[in-house]
């Protein structure tokens, strides 16, 4: 019995591996193609400026817009608008995803508790923040409480609708069997609802790291004294594009980043799925 | 069976559920006792409530009336020398075959110790997956999912198994192949077996007793001794006898022969 039961072993090796091979593949040339394009993308700029030749407040060139991000980056003031934009994110993010992921988790446990919610959830999400982010400012000042709150609200909707779904999605047979183990609340959660929510949290994430770096932008925008969005402001007031452009560039670069670390992080945490 | 007091005992249950207004009766009160190491299927119609008894066994959901005993205590709640296999594989698939089969550990232990270890790793040779042990389940075949099932249930060295149509889902060969491997694992253990299934063959090939349920509600209509002799083999199931035990339990049924 045991000789047939061996026999058929390496068909189920052979599967896994041959697709990881394919994927291995696949991920050498996106990673090779992605600065390609980069490098296409800043050529053809520089080709549209030297054919057309903007003057440097419609569109500026790439050198120009280089030169402006060296200069800002020597005063040192660069690094203290990023510093504030950075700052904003990181607190709104840690506010917003708590909120969302603890509210999700009750939600996603109690489906009447998510009947008597789920109206003003959608409700305040069907208001564009932007709306809001003045009222905000009214209550909470133009300091650093208004931008976090922005970020936090904007933050906040994918990370909880990302986590009641995932919540939701765990396998009634499994949480069965830890009943039937005895399992505490406290491993419940940490050994069945965390790990099999985790890939629908992660979809969640992806777009609230993204939104958050709008929310700081947005916060900024209703009035501040520091920050990425307040330097597009300042520059639209200059007429200083190629500083705008700069402001703008670093807050895809922050975004990108914030991005990439989700995923960075999903790829060590979920490597299960990628088998 | 040597034992005179019965591991489990099962005294006027019965479970109704509500389909929104509606009530609906899913058990009859049903009464039976399974005695130590023994095996026993559950033979019925879809609907007639086999899983919703074998919940109720296992402490998952409470009963409407009747009374349980498990090795002599009373029983109305999960109870970890009670293993179940359920119908789908459930294995948790971030953790590798190795993690899984230590899950049952882990929660009652909170921390696993080498001897566990090395415990499990023997489990998962004994079937046949020791080259497995840090695979994760989406990489191997049902049947050897169930296999790993089995060992994770094992694990916690359960006095009584219970068992939904563990193999239900499996091909007839591998589903054969898992009978004998049960049988085997049985024989070793001295664990009771109480398990659901829809395959009569099944059913006479593993059990000392098979108990019909009716079409619902659930009634327990006949508990039938099986006399074949251990250990059991492939072989029994085309004697004139096994044809015999098999044509009764579908009689029984109620099915056409």
């Amino acid at each position: 019995m045991f000789e047939t039961q061996k026999a058929d072993l390496p068909f189920q090796r052979t599967r896994p591996a041959s697709l990881s091979g394919q994927g291995r593949l696949a991920r050498g040339r996106a990673r090779l193609a992605a600065p390609l394009v980069l490098i296409g993308v800043i050529a053809l700029w520089a080709l549209l400026v030297a054919w057309q030749d903007y003057p440097p407040f419609i569109l500026p060139s790439p050198v120009l817009v280089w030169q402006k991000l060296v200069t800002l980056a020597a005063s040192g003031a660069l690094w203290l608008h990023i510093g504030v934009t950075l700052i904003e994110i990181a607190l709104g993010l840690l506010i917003g995803l708590s909120t969302a992921f603890g509210l999700g988790y009750l939600l996603g446990k109690h489906r009447g508790l998510e009947r008597i919610a789920s109206p003003y959830i959608v409700a305040s999400q069907s208001i564009p923040i932007v709306a809001i982010a003045p009222l905000i400012v009214i209550w909470m000042g133009s300091g650093l409480a208004s931008k976090v709150a922005v970020t936090a609200l904007i933050t906040f909707f994918p990370a909880l609708i990302a986590t009641i779904v995932g919540i939701r999605s765990v396998d009634p047979d499994l949480h069965d069997l830890l009943r039937s183990l005895r399992a505490s609340r406290w491993q419940l959660f940490w050994k069945l609802e965390l790990p099999a929510a985790l890939p629908m949290i992660f979809g969640g994430l992806k777009l609230s790291v993204t939104l958050a770096v709008v929310g700081a932008v947005v916060g900024e925008f209703m009035g501040a004294n520091a920050g990425l969005g307040y330097l597009v402001n300042l520059g639209r007031g200059l007429l200083d594009t190629p500083m705008m452009f700069v402001a703008i560039l670093l807050l895809v670069v922050i975004a990108q980043a914030l991005h990439f670390a989700v995923v960075a992080l999903e790829t060590r945490l979920l490597r299960w799925q990628k088998l | 069976m040597s034992d005179p007091t019965p591991v489990f005992v099962v005294d006027g249950v019965s479970k109704g559920f509500t389909d929104g207004r509606r009530p609906i009766q899913a058990l009859q009160p049903v009464s039976f006792q399974l005695h130590a190491g023994e095996i026993v299927c559950l033979v019925g119609p879809s609907g007639s409530g086999k899983s919703t008894l074998l919940r109720v066994m296992g402490g998952l959901i409470a009963a409407d009336s009747g009374a349980m005993w498990f090795q002599g205590q009373p029983h109305d709640a999960p109870n970890t020398a009670i293993g179940f296999v359920f119908q789908k594989t459930n294995l948790m698939p971030w953790r590798t075959i190795l993690q899984n089969v230590l899950l049952p550990i882990e929660i009652q232990q909170n921390k696993v110790s080498t001897a566990e270890r090395i415990r499990a790793e023997a489990m998962l040779a004994t079937m046949g997956l020791e080259d497995f042990e840090h695979a994760y389940p989406r990489q191997l075949s049902g049947g050897m999912n169930q296999r790993v099932v089995l060992a994770r249930t094992l694990m916690q060295q359960p006095r009584l198994l219970l068992m939904d149509e563990p193999f239900g889902q499996l091909d007839a060969l591998t589903r054969e192949r898992l009978n004998l491997e049960l049988l085997r694992l049985q024989a070793a253990e001295e664990t009771t077996i109480f398990m659901v299934t829809h395959s009569i063959t099944e059913a006479v090939l593993l059990s000392d007793r098979v108990f019909v349920l009716s079409e619902r509600p659930g009634k327990l209509i006949a508990q039938m001794s099986v006399p074949l002799p251990r250990p059991r083999h492939l072989a029994m199931t085309s004697t004139p006898a096994f044809g015999e035990l098999t044509m009764q339990v579908r009689s029984l049924i109620g099915e056409p022969n």
